[in-house]
């Protein structure tokens, strides 16, 4: 057997975060170094992950099958799409930059006991939660998948209940509670999506008498599997609900708002631009490939719920006062972008919404990283704290602007191409919902300058006359996105090959083709 | 030749990409560097020009194909650029006068300790500017559309430390942003309809869909054109714009940007061929337009806003024109052209008298001026005489050919719109005289300021005055230049195709009657403005000029209508989300907890009862862990 690449992929996170913890409680920045480099060790894995797949050929590359469970048939089963290496590579290029950004973060306020090791915790959770992450990416057996899906929520917990923003209003006996109970609402509602998912995996191995993600799509276009409608419906159901909860889909968005507000700010990114991730590629690999009718049938609630979700969204993000919180609303309306993509069920809507997954995790990591530059220098993380800041810092009032360009999809940066590319998705098959998709690039305007006036423009306020510009650390998260963003927004084509094969699958599972423009100009 | 066509972007490209991220070493040289590559790009336009004027007319477009930009199933999006003699026409406008706005700038921002930076702005604007011209695709012409209207967001804004910038910067892109939900659209239908965007395949094949399709891609298109090129219903951020440094008003907010509306739609004249009644709605914003901003014009006393109500009324004239088809979108770029050299020369010759007047906008405390800046006044002078269409100058040869055009239109349409326009070049003559009066006629009426600080006017340094000059030149030669011969009618017909309009009025009538609007607009003026002295605080005026000194209420409409609604919209959804979607998402967990005892009796399959207890388990956790919380 060659050398199990996949595995050790996921393994290399893992490890380091034992490594991380292992680090003796005074050896604080030893921790941190030890953590950045196991993520950049990750980060190469993830590099020969992606030049070792050939777009051209097998579904699944690199595949491992291990027996594990054998009296429930669960296998130790990885293999990698298009769409998995996509997002194994954002996830192990964002994790260096949430580590770097993170820095101080986990830095202890005062010298406790000298057993207490915060750093190290902080550190070693966010190369487990990469771990976790890389491998669900990876696992092409459902309950392998399962088992991932509901154990990343154990350390994701810690993060933000263990390490909360340190920027609040008010007391710090009341930020803790409210830091509490944003952890435990994230734990509560991931946790009840997770069960419901249980649920329909154990009914789904009734059914198929397999966890084998291939054997099932395989049996199901064969014929060899079929599966009474109602049955199916239940199952795409069951596995939605806890999707739609991690993605986070309207009316089950209320505990980002919550964890992003009062985690930090590397913390925040990790849950929108990774660990929420999982939601979507789950969609697209679990509920399309398995229940490819029922996805059908759900097509119109569906698309209806994302469009709420993107308008919705939107119009909360305008009316946040706290810049995180505004952030996670927008989250909430780009997710609603990939959803519709997803179930618009074109290859252009595919793409974009695979793409979108992508570079929403990019331009987030850029903005959001920014902002908590911006807000660990000031203590506040009320939009009406600030003002002018760009005449005392005009290098982060800049990288926060493109950051928040690239969120508003500004053409020549990455999101636009995702997101146009969803939108002529949705409208080819679904005109009206296209049109109100539409809507977003006004409100995501909208909400992003407001915020970008609010903060950086107008006379200088008082509190940040003597704030500095961007550090050096602080510059080495930036500008690598920043970079990122235009490169892929011009040249996105690396990603698209990749992807594109995938997408194929994904719409012979379900069989649809592309609807066919009217005239046929371009041939 | 073709390869060169990239150039003309890479140019102010690199430009702003250096002056954006060269930090403050590039202080002393910046505004240099940021000329000369300007320069570069007009240069390589030159070039490639003079290339083209070799060839026969049908073989003059060229094309570069650079890459392939979004690979994706079904879809084909290039970065292809096509330079044929629209596009020509327009990078040579947009390099010349930019280059010359370059050197102005030098001079006007000598003192702006930010003076890289904002030659950074305009090198970024020249590049997407070039990139909306030479895009050889309607994705690739989306690309430099918004990159137009970063610039201009930026530029707008780049005094941000004023919150009156910084809130006319971020109007001008939110505005803009509804527009380009048109452009969005109108490529979304153009793929759903043509399976590409790419002008060549799409505007040949227009004749194979319906005119319903047309008309609504077309509707689309129109949209966008009113918010890029300040068209009624979008037409409110263009006064605001004024908040932006004068060089930028006159490159951006008069004579390139704000026409690229008027470039889409001639550029998409095909599309619009093929729907006569989008056309119509075309010529019809035109026409309100060229009113609107006329009597908006009127009432100013900022020499700025006066200056942007005539912008959004002479481009209601290129659309009128470009509305009318064929026979109106040469003379609708004729007239964008020399439209583009004396707005640009009104404008820096405006920023000249701000200049020597310690950045006073404010007409009414002018006066006199022609003694002291007589180049300024010279300049602004055959700008003036160019943009009222004084026989002989540019102005009288683009305008009146609008006007026949417009007649030409045939039946009750065309002498309602020929009457508008005849009736605007009336309007035009009176408020642009009425500027010249207040500014440089008339006793002065300066005083010190708050500080006792009185305004020594005088005239601008060369950098400022030489670009003014050539302004001027262009202002008083071009027109007479492109209408003699029809030269500019058989540069452009290729592209863009010419029927010869038949007006049921003569030539001679037409002109003889744009004549007369003229000596009318000009006296009505000279009686208010001339004969008497201006009162240095504004009378009270009729309610038409109140209305018109509010932008005739639009503003106001929209503040009510959109931004108090917004907000209100905002704030009761923020209250909805916190307290009934999370309240009735927690109480449905909470009561489907209880509900799942019952379930299970009924129910007593192994997995499912399994996990209904789980679920029914967790439900009650997680109501019962955020009552504790809440309590």
């Amino acid at each position: 057997m060659s050398f199990p690449l996949l595995t050790a992929t996921a393994a290399l996170p893992a490890i380091g975060a034992i490594v991380t913890a292992a680090v003796p409680a005074a050896q604080r920045t030893v921790a941190k170094w030890v953590a950045l480099f196991f993520s950049l060790g990750t980060l190469v894995l993830a590099g020969v992950v992606f030049a070792r797949f050939e777009p051209g050929g097998d579904r699944y590359q690199l595949t491992e099958s291990r027996a594990w469970i054998a009296d429930f048939g669960v296998r130790y089963e990885l293999g990698v799409d298009g769409i998995g290496v996509a997002l194994i590579g954002l996830t192990a290029l964002l994790i260096p930059f949430v580590i770097a950004a993170g820095w101080h973060d986990a830095d202890p306020l005062e010298t406790k006991s000298s057993r207490w090791r915060p750093t190290q915790g902080f550190f070693a959770l966010i190369l487990m939660v990469e771990a976790m992450v890389v491998l669900s990416f990876l696992a092409t057996d459902v309950f392998l998948f399962y088992i991932l899906f509901e154990a990343m929520l154990i350390p994701m917990y810690f993060l933000i209940g263990g390490f909360g923003d340190r920027a609040h209003a008010g007391s710090d006996e009341n930020a803790a509670k409210q830091r509490s109970y944003a952890a435990v609402k994230f734990l509560l509602y991931n946790l009840a999506g997770g069960l419901i998912m249980l649920a329909a995996v154990i009914g789904l191995y009734v059914v198929a008498g397999t966890f084998s993600l291939s054997e099932i799509v395989e049996a199901r276009a064969n014929g060899t599997l079929e599966m009474a409608t109602s049955t199916e419906r239940w199952l795409f159901l069951g596995f939605f609900f806890a999707f739609a909860i991690k993605a986070p889909l309207w009316p089950l968005h209320t505990w980002l708002p919550n964890a992003m507000g009062e985690a930090t700010a590397p913390v925040a990114v990790l849950i929108t631009a990774i660990v929420d991730k999982v939601g979507t590629f789950a969609m697209l690999r679990f509920c399309l490939g398995l229940f490819p009718e029922a996805s059908k049938w759900a097509t119109p609630v569906v698309i209806a719920l994302a469009l709420v979700s993107i308008v919705y969204g939107a119009l909360l993000a305008v009316g946040q006062r706290d810049i995180k919180r505004l952030i996670a609303y927008a989250s909430i309306s780009h997710f609603g972008f990939i959803i519709l993509g997803i179930f618009a069920m074109t290859s252009q809507g595919q793409s974009g919404a695979t793409l979108y997954m992508v570079n929403h995790g990019i331009s987030t990591a850029a903005l959001l990283l920014v902002a908590g530059f911006l807000i660990t220098r000031r203590g506040s993380r009320l939009i009406a704290d600030y003002g002018g800041v760009q005449k005392v810092a005009p290098v982060l009032a800049g990288t926060f602007l493109i950051g928040g360009l690239a969120t508003l999809s500004l053409p020549g940066l990455a999101p636009f191409v995702s997101e146009f590319l969803v939108l002529v998705g949705t409208f080819s098959a679904y005109p009206v919902a296209g049109i109100i998709a539409t809507s977003g690039i006004v409100l995501a305007a909208i909400y992003v300058l407001v915020l970008y006036q609010r903060t950086m423009t107008g006379p200088v306020n008082e509190a940040v006359r003597t704030m500095p510009d961007l550090k050096a650390r602080e510059l080495v998260v930036a500008v690598p996105l920043i970079a990122l963003l235009l490169f892929l927004g011009v040249f996105p084509k690396p990603l698209t090959e990749v992807v594109n094969p995938a997408v194929e699958h994904t719409m012979s599972d379900v069989q649809k083709k592309d609807p066919q423009p009217e005239v046929e100009a371009a041939k | 030749m073709e390869n060169l066509i990239a150039l003309l972007v890479a140019a102010p490209l690199l430009g702003a990409a250096v002056l954006l991220c060269g930090g403050r070493r590039l202080d002393r040289a910046g505004h240099w560097l940021g000329t000369v590559l300007a320069a570069a790009s007009f240069v390589v336009g030159v070039v490639l020009f003079a290339d083209m004027l070799g060839k026969g007319a049908e073989d003059r477009a060229l094309h570069q194909h650079l890459f392939s930009w979004i690979p994706v199933e079904g879809f084909q999006a290039d970065i292809a650029f096509q330079l044929d003699q629209l596009s020509m026409t327009f990078v040579l406008l947009i390099t010349g006068v930019g280059t010359l706005i370059h050197i102005y700038s030098i001079g006007y921002m000598e003192h702006d300790e930010r003076r890289r930076r904002f030659f950074g702005y305009l090198n970024l604007f020249l590049a997407a500017m070039l990139i909306l011209v030479i895009a050889d695709n309607y994705l690739l012409l989306y690309v430099g559309w918004e990159g137009v209207g970063l610039a201009s967001y930026l530029l707008i804004g780049f005094w941000q430390h004023k919150p009156s910038a910084a809130s006319a910067a971020k109007k001008a892109f939110l505005v803009n942003r509804v527009g380009d939900m048109g452009l969005s659209i109108a490529i979304m239908l153009m793929f759903t309809t043509f399976g590409t965007f790419a002008f060549g395949p799409v505007l040949e094949s227009t004749g194979e869909t319906s005119e319903g399709k047309l008309t609504a891609i077309g509707l689309m298109l129109l949209l966008a054109a009113c918010g890029k090129s300040a068209q009624v219903p979008l037409q409110s951020w263009l006064g605001d714009a004024m908040e932006g440094p004068t060089p930028v008003s006159a490159l951006i907010h008069a004579a390139t940007m704000v026409t690229a509306g008027v470039y889409l739609i001639v550029r998409s004249g095909a599309i619009f061929n093929g729907a006569p009644d989008a056309q119509l709605v075309v010529a019809i914003v035109g026409a309100v337009t060229l009113i609107f901003g006329a009597i908006v014009g009127c009432a100013k006393d900022d020499i700025k806003k006066a200056l942007a109500g005539s912008t959004m009324s002479q481009i209601g004239y290129m659309i009128l024109a470009a509305g009318l088809g064929p026979i109106g979108y040469i003379f609708a770029i004729m007239h964008l052209v020399t439209h583009g050299f004396f707005k640009a020369g009104l404008f820096l010759g405006a920023g000249s008298v701000m200049h020597g007047m310690n950045d006073e906008v404010d007409m009414r405390k002018y006066g006199g001026l022609r003694k002291y800046m007589p180049v300024t006044f010279i300049t602004f002078g055959l700008g003036y005489l160019a943009i009222i269409g004084f026989p002989g100058l540019s102005g009288f040869f683009s305008k009146d050919k609008i006007i026949e055009a417009a007649f030409a239109k045939g039946g009750t349409e065309g002498w309602i719109l020929g009457s508008v326009a005849l009736l605007g070049a009336a309007i035009t003559a009176f408020y642009m005289t009425r500027v010249m009066l207040m500014t440089f006629f008339g006793e002065k009426r300066w005083q010190p300021d708050a500080e006792g600080h009185e305004p020594h006017p005088h005239e601008s340094p060369k950098s400022m005055t030489i670009p003014m000059i050539v302004l001027a030149v262009g202002s008083v030669f071009a027109g007479g230049f492109f209408a003699i011969g029809d030269r500019f009618v058989n540069w452009l017909e290729p592209v863009t195709g010419y029927e010869h309009g038949h007006s049921p009025l003569s030539v001679a009538t037409v002109t003889g009657a744009t004549v007369v609007a003229l000596v009318i607009g000009v006296g009505i003026a000279w009686a208010m403005y001339g004969r008497k002295p201006v009162p240095v605080l504004a009378p009270r005026g009729s309610l038409l000029t109140r209305a018109a000194r509010r932008d005739l209420l639009q503003d106001d409409f929209n503040h009510v209508v959109l931004v108090r609604g917004g907000e209100h919209l905002t704030r009761s959804l923020v209250y909805v989300d916190h307290s009934l979607v999370d309240g009735v998402v927690n109480g449905t967990a909470a009561s489907v907890g209880g509900l799942s005892g019952r379930l299970r009796k009924l129910q007593n399959g192994y997995a499912r009862s399994y996990a209904v207890s789980m679920f029914g388990g967790a439900a009650v956790v997680i109501a019962a862990t955020l009552l504790m919380r809440a309590v």
